[in-house]
């Protein structure tokens, strides 16, 4: 082959190579990436009364360039103990709701990877069932279970066991429930994914040295599932800290969450500055746990 | 002895009352679709006129069209694009913007929604300053927007399936000549279509699904299904959104069952085909 056809080659390889990766990059980019900046952006302007509601950055008036910095719409969120209380409540709503999705995966995802072979695709397709339908209409569900006049009310009133109906509805505890059994499933499947592979000659190792069942989990079992362990709960609390759904339809008015707040800022006072800055204030506080899953994620993707 | 080792362990004991915890409420749905009465609560004899109605409410029938055909067109784009990422990823070497491209490929995955949906429509409005387009937002947008997310999903799945598969069917080909897309498209994009199919599935009920990120870039043209069904039960409880569930669960459980049953075909038939080389 001729030397100049070979780098014509390379080339044209050279210049396919950097459209097929221009493609994804430069859409996440501009979808994804990009919009973050804006928030930032308008996170520092002033809120005023006009389409869209939020002032401009930088102005140029009277031969005098002015950049309008305002660090007014964090100060605020500081200042009303509204906002500190919902970031506050999201945060602990969703770790107890992570840590009781943890409690009830674990040994769901250990029993589903221990089942024999054909099950496990079986268990595994019923597990995930349940997020593929409607998540608003899973969280409406108990709606109709917990309210006053709802099932587990007139079942123990019917029963006798209560005269006046428990108060479930509107409380952290139903927001607890609803996170949970939305997403049960998304921390199973990394559980189970990392248990299945497990290899059980090394349980077996453990056994025929002499080692307790209990001391076996603690010490083999555990550490190999650590990332099965923090993938699922990354999924779950990332989430549930931003979580408007179930707040609002479970949560009633009083419950103090900062994806309700959020919703609320943008689209009932119209405020874009206030809830850009609520939302800026957010990403900063969970962008911790976003690396920690990323890590993970893309160690994954290594092996 | 025997006895003991019969008793179902803790972790079976777990699994059954997770399975349970998860369908029970389900069932509660389905049940109370069939109702008489206008209260969920209270059963007052079999019904299925909230079916009826729920044929008949066009607002509900126009918002299933406009979420059907937003799903269909974001789960193809995104299969595109998240094939496209997930190639990018596992097959090319380093390259400048990988670190990104790869935080951008997962970050989605556990966004919380409100952020995105912000996020996005400041740009769609930044977008409709400076561009011009878009006037309107509806459809498109929520297309844009719900190709992002989904592609991230695809791009998971996609890139776990061209990790599994073996390269050296791909190098082969390149050895005899085959100049590289045509390897994607003729040697690559069949062993991956089981992963491309479930991608796309993924992708479609993810899309159907949303409700914060589609109202936060909506305008007041597009409502679809999950506006129009927020906006209902947050008055409350409704027999006619029962009917609605009912028919959804349907639809995932056949769609779900059939996959089933051709993985399990795909599986039975890979046997059969190692048992007659082995008899060769």
């Amino acid at each position: 082959m001729m030397p100049s056809r070979l780098t014509g080659l390379t080339k044209r390889m050279q210049l396919g190579r950097r459209a097929v990766i221009a493609f994804p990059l430069v859409w996440l980019t501009l979808f994804f990436l990009l919009p973050f900046a804006l928030v930032l952006k308008i996170s520092l302007s002033e809120a005023v009364i006009a389409i869209p509601p939020y002032g401009p950055l930088v102005e140029y008036a009277n031969q005098t360039l002015k950049v309008v910095l305002s660090l007014g719409n964090y100060l605020f969120l500081l200042s009303d103990s509204l906002y500190v209380a919902a970031y506050w409540g999201s945060i602990k709503t969703a770790f107890i709701s992570t840590t009781v999705c943890l409690l009830i995966g674990y040994p769901m995802a250990y029993a589903m990877a221990r089942a024999p072979g054909r099950w496990q695709l079986i268990l595994l397709l019923l597990v995930m069932l349940p997020s593929w339908t409607s998540f608003l209409i899973r969280v409406y569900a108990w709606m109709g279970i917990l309210s006053n006049s709802g099932l587990i009310n007139n079942f123990l009133m019917g029963i006798g066991l209560i005269s006046s109906p428990l108060r479930m509805m509107n409380t952290q505890f139903a927001v607890i429930i609803g996170i949970v059994y939305a997403y049960l499933p998304f921390m199973v499947l990394p559980l189970y994914a990392h248990l299945a592979r497990l290899d059980s000659a090394l349980l077996e190792a453990a056994s025929d040295l002499g080692s307790h069942k209990f001391n076996t989990f603690l010490n083999v079992t555990l550490p190999l599932s650590m990332g099965g362990i923090v993938a699922g709960s990354m999924l779950v609390f990332i989430p549930a800290v931003g979580e408007f759904v179930i707040p609002e339809l479970l949560g009633g008015p009083n419950t103090a969450m900062i994806g309700k707040v959020l919703w609320e800022e943008f689209f009932l006072n119209r405020d874009w500055p206030v809830a850009s800055a609520l939302a800026m204030v957010m990403l900063l506080l969970l962008l911790m746990p976003i690396v920690w899953f990323h890590r993970y994620q893309s160690r994954e993707l290594k092996e | 002895m025997m006895l003991l080792s019969r008793r179902p362990s803790f972790t079976t004991v777990m699994l059954i009352l997770g399975l349970l915890f998860l369908y029970l409420p389900m069932v509660v749905l389905v049940v109370y679709s069939f109702n008489a009465s206008r209260l969920v609560t209270v059963w007052a004899g079999f019904s299925t006129q909230w079916y009826g109605e729920l044929f008949r409410d066009r607002q509900i029938l126009a918002a299933v069209w406009t979420s059907l055909k937003i799903a269909f067109f974001s789960a193809s784009m995104a299969v595109c694009l998240g094939t496209v990422a997930a190639f990018v990823m596992t097959r090319y070497g380093h390259f400048r913007g990988k670190t990104v491209l790869s935080s951008m490929v997962t970050a989605p995955l556990v966004m919380p929604e409100v952020i995105t949906g912000l996020s996005l429509l400041l740009l769609f409005v930044q977008m409709a300053q400076l561009i011009g387009w878009p006037a309107d937002r509806g459809v498109a947008t929520i297309w844009i927007a719900h190709t992002t997310f989904c592609s991230a999903y695809v791009a998971v799945v996609v890139a776990a399936r061209l990790r599994e598969i073996d390269r050296s069917i791909e190098e082969a080909a390149m050895d005899l000549g085959s100049p590289p897309v045509k390897t994607f498209f003729l040697v690559t994009l069949p062993v991956i279509s089981p992963a491309l199919a479930a991608g796309w599935l993924l992708a479609f009920t993810l899309s159907l699904d949303d409700l914060v990120i589609a109202s936060f870039v909506s305008g007041p043209g597009a409502n679809t299904l999950p506006m129009v069904v927020f906006s209902s039960v947050r008055m409350g409880v409704s027999p006619k959104i029962n009917a609605l569930a009912t028919l959804i669960i349907l639809a995932v459980s056949l769609v779900t069952f059939l996959a089933w049953y051709l993985m399990r075909r795909g599986e039975a038939k890979r046997r059969a085909q190692l048992k007659q080389v082995d008899s060769i």
